[in-house]
């Protein structure tokens, strides 16, 4: 039972990670719950994600959204707004 | 219609006549080009390189063209986005639409841009006599992506 949790651009590079898994349990339900659990890690964890202004969530590769529901397997992507073009 | 991602170049001439071969019912097709610019905010810009997020871009970008299919009357449609490693001057995309009439051809491109720039994941990294540094989105993509839900 784990998610797959992308980073990508500046948040990769930020964050010093490009992938990983984390665990699910009931806490990390939504989209919300795994945002706060990532901030609870601190540093630049909580600098990173503190305003939705600096990111976008993507899960299964479709934009989602803080009541965005997540399950086993899931893809979960966290990067800035877009700049290509 | 067609999505492709790619570090090679594209030629447009080659590109056009792949789009309208045997098709003699086009009778318009609207093309756009993004380049490398060597200046950005007031800095000198010597190279960009833009990552992307592959599981993802296909899929955001198909849908923007699914999404131009259902609005308007269309033959066909590409979209080629570069990635990597590019320099001033060089090509970044291509967004071609075919269509009988000038105006769905017109109004089809600017829609796919004004999307790809706000929903396609790619970002691009600047490399400036002050280092290399992230761009940031801008806020006038979001408005021209928006004001299409006024319209049609």
């Amino acid at each position: 039972m784990a998610l797959s949790v992308l980073y990508f651009a500046r948040l990769r590079e930020a964050l010093g990670m490009a992938q990983e898994d984390i665990a699910l349990n009931p806490k990390l339900a939504t989209v919300a719950e795994l945002l706060e659990y990532l901030r609870g890690r601190g540093g630049p964890w909580q600098e990173t994600l503190a305003s939705a202004r600096l990111f976008r969530v993507a899960v299964n590769q479709e934009m989602a959204d803080p009541a965005t529901p997540l399950k086993d397997g899931d893809e979960v992507a966290l990067f800035p707004p877009v700049t290509g073009g | 219609m067609t999505v492709r991602i790619q570090e090679a170049d594209f030629d447009l001439s080659q590109e056009i006549a792949n789009l309208r071969q045997a098709r003699p019912q086009i009778g318009a097709i609207a093309a756009f080009i993004g380049l490398v610019r060597d200046v950005n905010a007031g800095e000198a810009v010597s190279e960009l390189t833009l990552e992307h997020y592959p599981a993802m871009t296909q899929k955001a970008l198909e849908a923007i063209v699914a999404e131009v299919k259902q609005r308007w009357q269309l033959d066909d449609a590409l979209v080629i986005h570069r990635i990597g490693r590019l320099l001033p001057t060089d090509q970044i995309v291509l967004v071609a639409v075919a269509s009988s009439h000038r105006g769905a051809a017109f109004q089809a491109c600017e829609f796919i841009m004004d999307f790809l720039k706000t929903q396609a994941p790619f970002w691009k990294k600047e490399q400036t006599p002050a280092g290399a540094h992230w761009v940031e989105a801008r806020d006038s993509d979001a408005l021209s992506a928006a004001r299409w839900s006024d319209k049609k």
